[in-house]
Order: structure tokens, then C-alpha cells, then sequence
């Protein structure tokens, strides 16, 4: 297996399984233009056919037998989506992205545990991807938002993230890679998978970490972080003001029984030393100021 | 989605859980006979029925009519009871908590047993609940439910029927999609039977496409959230008086938060999602005139579409409405000056940022 530096980098080659949606073709030109190889695509029954010059497989096993493709982006409906990455995971491809919303959470129980035991890594589902620049993309972050630097981000969020990295380039500072985790309960690649990797990056110097109320994956970060990373760490969380009970949006952000609350996260990661922005546009500032 | 006690039970049943005979009925004079002391239980979405008058004994049929006249109607902190179960009362010997959910962080389900059912199982000490993560590759196996028989002190035959159980309430949440399953309580009988006092259910709403039989049910919402529940946008009724339109959930709660450290409040909120597109910003301009709200907060992080054509939509939603109210508008991406002048020129108030936008909004708010 190729060793990749933070998910994606210049090894990645791309197949994308649901390339002949509206989804897929756009996002296809879209992380080609970001200088992804994105070498085929994939969609049953429309094989030998070609998504502008993409060759179209019916099967993954085919496409990375004739590409020899090592990553997938997955941009087929719920419904199917089961079926598209474990097809992925049979192919044995290392890496996979899934982009598709909506899973069931069973569905991505399966997935999950399945590509554990293969020690096959997943991002998402409901996740915007990965973005090296200068490297690679893989998912359906912004073109113009980034900028080559030093600065490792990991996020639950999608928009806000773009948010979070504009504001990093804007401030001229740039990204190492960015990683949207993705929001739903039960996700591939953690936080703390991430940390893992950035902290072993040799280009990833400092980190932003950008999670929501929900679940106890900012808790578990932090206490990672306390133990484990040495590379200095900003973070924002959202949902402050989100009141108990109600379901914020993504399927994982709610406060429920007591837990899972903005303040337990922010106490927990400024115990572990790390710098916690108020406004999303404040990280540019504290990332400045370490 | 969330289904009402008599709904979850027959889903039990289905797969073979025992549950209390009963009937549901909308009407009390729906009540002919009963076959002997019965429980007569509101239905409604909300813990804590009992303690708000919502579940009564009564021995006799003109005692059962009396009670479900007084809980049809009525109002159970802010849910209101349109039907009640009446079943069958049962002779308690012991409540137990039995439940299956989902581990977020181990990324499995979750059995959970505890010898004291009947209360809310936050209060219960974690020392007295039994988890046992299952392993999806491992799934269900029957040392599993011995365990969490053996672990709430059921002897011989009733951990046997416990046990049992179990394997069925996991069958029920693989095979009916459920996110939780609860019996809370798990009642053991004065004759030895396990059987359950109440049922959660909710079914994952992601996974409705295979499960067509729940699409039928309909919720409780206001004509308002049944709109945007077709348009797949979020819709959240907070306190404040700031409607807030935003895309995406992290986006949208960092505005909100936003808007907090500024002084305002939000009230309701659409989220629509990670999308920009054109047409669900409209939607959401013209679900956002109905709600009324004393200021609008436009905040849009633009991926695909160019920031004037997002402003165009904006614009055609509050075209023929003639508003005093101030809408504060925030659009980033490609174009984003247009988008700006566009949105200045219809009297709208453009911000660049973030903050910015929620700093204005805030501030007409409190006007």
C-alpha cells in the first residue's frame, strides 16, 4: 500500500462511483482543475462510456484493474450507497470518500466495521473530503478557498469549514491538507485518526479542529491531544447557544441527556491546552498569535 | 421519527416481544368492556406521562371512560394526547431497563441492561447499567442476552425469556432500521412472566426510503415545518426574533452563536443543508416572509453556484413583498461584489463576513 501523507497527496488516483450524477460530472472537472488524476469513473451499466474524457467502468474491481486506482470518492444516492463502498472495500481500495448524505446509520455501521477489519480508511459519509493544495482534492471543498501552507485542519462541518479556511488564506496563511470528518453519528476516520496523521505530517506545523455539539468525539480529541500531539492546536466549536433536545441540522448535532453540550467540549480541549476561538473568523488570530 | 407507545408495541410484537393486550382509541365513549383492571396511558412523544396525570388505573369500563376522556385533549408539557392506550395492568414484581442504541464512538450498537427499569435511565448510576457494544462482524449472539439477564438478577426461566428478548429487540432495530429501542420498563410479573410495560421506538428517518410502512404515519407539525420538511430544509423554532437562513449545519450554528456574543437572539432557523443552490435560498426567503420574523439573517457560504445568481433568487423571493423588515445578507464565493450591490440596491443590508453580518443583524434586532 502507498503511505499518503495526511489521506490524499500527488499518488492519489482518483475513481469517482456515481460520476454520470449531476454531483459526480461537476465535482469530477471540479478536483481535476484542483490537479487531482482522477483516472475513471465509475457507474453499473454504463461502462466504456466516457464522463468528458474519464473512462466509465461498470465495476470498481475494473476500473482500478485497468487504472490502478488507490482512491475512491462515492457520490451515489443513500439507497445505494451501502452497495458502492463496500463494492470499493471487496475492490480493496485503500481509501475511500464518502460524500453522499443521508445514510442510514446501520448502513454505515456496516461500512465502517467492515473497512476497519481491512484496515481500509474512511472518510465520512456526509463529509465535504479532503483537500491537499498543491496535491490533491478528493470530495467537494471549494477550488478557490485554499492556499498551500503549514496548517492542518480536521472538521465535522462542511461549510464551515470553508468558512474556517478561507479566513486561514485570507489571513495569508495556508493548509497543509483539510479534512471534513463529516457530521453524521457514526463516521469512518475520527478526530482523533486525523491528529494522528497530522502530527506525524512533516508539512503540517499547527492544527485547527473544528467540531459541534453532539456526541463526545471533541472530548475524545482533546483528551488525545493532551497525550499525544505536541503540534499546537486551535479550535472552534459551534452550537453555544444550541438548546437540548433539538436536532441542529446534522444527524449528530444535538444535545441529548446532558451531554454532548459546546461548554463540555470547550472546557475539555482548553484543559488539553488547546487555544478555543470565539468567532469562526478568529482562528486566523490565534493561529498567528502561537 | 419517533413512534408513540401503542405503534412501538405492536412493532414488539411483530417480532415477538410480549406486551400488555390492549386497544387504542381516539374517543372514550369508543370504551365498551374491558376484561378486567386496565391502564389507560396518554400517547404522546414525551417522557414523564405519569407524573403529568397522563396514565390512570381504572377496574371498571365507566372508570376507563372516565380516565380517557380526562387525558384525550390533553396537553403533556406542550404535546397533546389526541388517543389513549388502554392495556391491561400488570402485576409487578420487579422493573427492569433493557434498551439497544447507538455508540457513536465505538461506531456499533449498544445493548443496555439495568435492574432499575421504570425511571429515566440517565438517573441511574452507571454502575448498575449494563453496555455490551456488539460488534458488527460478530452481531447478536445469545451469551449476550444471558449476560444482561444475568447481570439485573433474573433467575432460571425469566432470564431465559429476558435473554430472549433480547435477540428479538436486536432483530427488530436491524431489520426495522431503528436508531433506539427501549423497554423501560421491562416488567417481570408476580407469575413469572418478562413482558413490556412501555416501548420506544424511532425509526432512523435516513433509512424511511426501505421502510415505506412508516412513511404513512404523519407527524405533528406545524403547516410551516411540513413546508420545509418537503424542501429537505431544516427547520429549528428557537426563542429570539432573528430568522436565520444559512447552509449547512455548522454554518448555520456558528451564526447563531454568533449572533448570541452580539446580543441578539435567534428565533427560527433554516438550514438548508451543504447546497447552495439557487432555487432552496429562494425557497427559504419566501418559508422566511410566512414566519414573520423582526429582522432576516441571510448568511450563505457559496460552493458551486456564483454568489449573483444566489442574490437573483434572493431577490425574486421578496420581490412583491412590500417588508419594513430588515434583512441583513451575507453571500460568499465567486462574484461576491455583485451579489453585494445586487443585494444593496433592493434595500437589503450587505455584510462580508461572518461576523459582521451577525453583528448587524443583532443590532436591528434590538432596535
Amino acid at each position: 500500500m502507498i503511505h499518503m501523507a495526511v489521506v490524499v497527496d500527488n499518488n492519489t488516483k482518483l475513481i469517482v462511483q456515481g460520476i454520470t450524477g449531476y454531483q459526480g460530472t461537476y465535482h469530477s472537472m471540479a478536483m481535476r482543475d484542483f490537479g487531482t488524476k482522477v483516472v475513471a469513473g465509475v457507474r453499473h451499466g454504463k461502462g466504456g462510456e466516457k464522463v468528458n474524457d474519464i473512462p466509465v467502468f461498470n465495476f470498481v474491481s475494473e476500473a482500478v484493474g485497468a487504472t490502478g486506482a488507490n482512491t475512491s470518492c462515492i457520490f451515489v444516492p443513500a439507497p445505494s450507497c451501502k452497495d458502492a463502498a463496500l463494492e470499493a472495500i471487496d475492490a480493496g481500495v485503500p481509501t475511500i470518500v464518502i460524500v453522499t448524505e443521508h445514510l442510514p446509520v446501520l448502513d454505515a455501521i456496516h461500512i465502517v466495521s467492515v473497512a476497519r477489519s481491512k484496515g481500509i480508511t474512511i472518510i465520512g459519509p456526509n463529509c465535504p473530503g479532503v483537500a491537499s493544495p498543491g496535491k490533491a482534492k478528493v470530495g467537494i471543498l471549494p477550488n478557490n478557498i485554499f492556499k498551500e501552507g503549514d496548517i492542518g485542519v480536521v472538521s465535522k462541518s462542511g461549510t464551515l469549514t470553508y468558512e474556517i479556511v478561507n479566513a486561514i488564506t485570507e489571513h495569508n496563511l495556508g493548509q497543509s491538507t483539510c479534512v471534513g470528518i463529516g457530521g453524521d453519528r457514526v463516521s469512518g476516520a475520527s478526530f482523533i485518526d486525523i491528529l494522528k496523521k497530522f502530527e506525524e505530517d512533516k508539512q503540517t506545523k499547527k492544527i485547527v479542529l473544528v467540531g459541534e455539539i453532539g456526541g463526545t468525539a471533541e472530548e475524545e480529541a482533546a483528551d488525545f491531544i493532551k497525550a499525544n500531539v505536541t503540534k499546537p492546536v486551535v479550535a472552534y466549536i459551534a452550537g453555544r447557544t444550541a438548546p437540548p433536545g433539538k436536532r441542529m441540522g446534522h444527524a449528530g448535532a444535538i444535545i441529548a441527556r446532558g451531554r454532548g453540550t459546546a461548554e463540555s467540549k470547550i472546557k475539555a480541549l482548553e484543559v488539553a491546552g488547546v487555544k478555543v476561538a470565539r468567532f469562526p473568523t478568529d482562528v486566523p488570530g490565534l493561529l498567528r498569535n502561537l | 421519527m419517533k413512534l408513540l407507545e401503542h405503534k412501538a408495541k405492536e412493532v414488539l410484537k411483530k417480532y415477538g416481544i410480549p406486551v400488555p393486550e390492549g386497544f387504542v382509541i381516539s374517543s372514550a365513549d369508543q370504551i365498551k368492556t374491558i376484561s378486567g383492571p386496565v391502564m389507560v396511558k396518554a400517547q404522546v412523544l414525551i417522557g414523564g406521562r405519569g407524573k403529568a396525570g397522563g396514565i390512570k388505573p381504572a377496574d371498571t369500563a365507566e372508570d376507563a371512560r372516565k380516565a380517557a376522556k380526562a387525558i384525550i385533549g390533553m396537553n403533556i408539557r406542550g404535546f397533546i394526547s389526541k388517543e389513549v392506550l388502554v392495556e391491561r395492568r400488570l402485576e409487578v414484581a420487579r422493573e427492569l431497563y433493557l434498551g439497544i442504541t447507538i455508540d457513536r464512538s465505538r461506531r456499533c450498537l449498544l445493548l443496555m441492561a439495568s435492574p432499575d427499569g421504570g425511571m429515566d435511565i440517565e438517573s441511574v448510576p452507571e454502575n448498575r447499567i449494563l453496555m455490551h457494544p456488539i460488534d458488527p462482524l460478530i452481531g447478536y449472539q445469545p451469551f449476550m442476552g444471558s449476560k444482561a439477564a444475568g447481570f439485573v438478577g433474573l433467575p432460571n426461566d425469566t432470564a431465559l425469556q429476558m435473554s430472549a428478548i433480547c435477540g428479538r429487540l436486536y432483530e427488530l432495530v436491524t431489520k426495522e432500521d431503528a436508531e433506539l429501542a427501549e423497554i423501560n420498563p421491562l416488567v417481570v410479573t408476580k407469575d413469572g412472566k418478562v413482558i413490556a410495560g412501555d416501548a420506544k421506538v424511532t425509526i432512523d428517518s435516513d433509512a424511511l426510503f426501505r421502510h415505506q410502512e412508516y412513511n404513512k404515519l404523519v407527524e405533528d407539525l406545524t403547516p410551516l415545518e411540513q413546508k420545509a420538511k418537503d424542501l429537505d430544509i431544516a427547520f429549528v423554532q428557537l426563542d429570539g426574533n432573528i430568522g436565520v437562513i444559512a447552509n449547512g449545519a455548522g454554518l448555520t450554528m456558528a451564526t447563531l452563536d454568533s449572533i448570541n456574543m452580539y446580543g441578539g437572539k435567534a428565533g427560527i432557523f433554516l438550514d438548508l443543508g451543504g447546497t447552495d443552490d439557487p432555487e432552496k435560498v429562494k425557497s427559504a426567503m419566501l418559508l422566511m416572509r410566512e414566519a414573520n420574523p423582526k429582522v432576516i439573517l441571510l448568511n450563505i457560504f457559496g460552493g458551486i453556484t456564483k454568489c449573483d445568481t444566489v442574490a437573483k433568487g434572493v431577490l425574486e423571493a421578496i420581490e412583491d413583498w412590500k417588508t419594513t423588515v430588515p434583512i441583513v445578507a451575507r453571500i460568499k464565493g465567486v462574484n461576491e461584489e455583485q451579489a453585494r450591490e445586487m443585494l444593496k440596491s433592493a434595500g437589503m443590508i450587505p455584510a462580508s463576513g461572518l461576523s459582521e453580518a451577525a453583528e448587524k443583524a443583532s443590532k436591528e434586532s434590538l432596535r
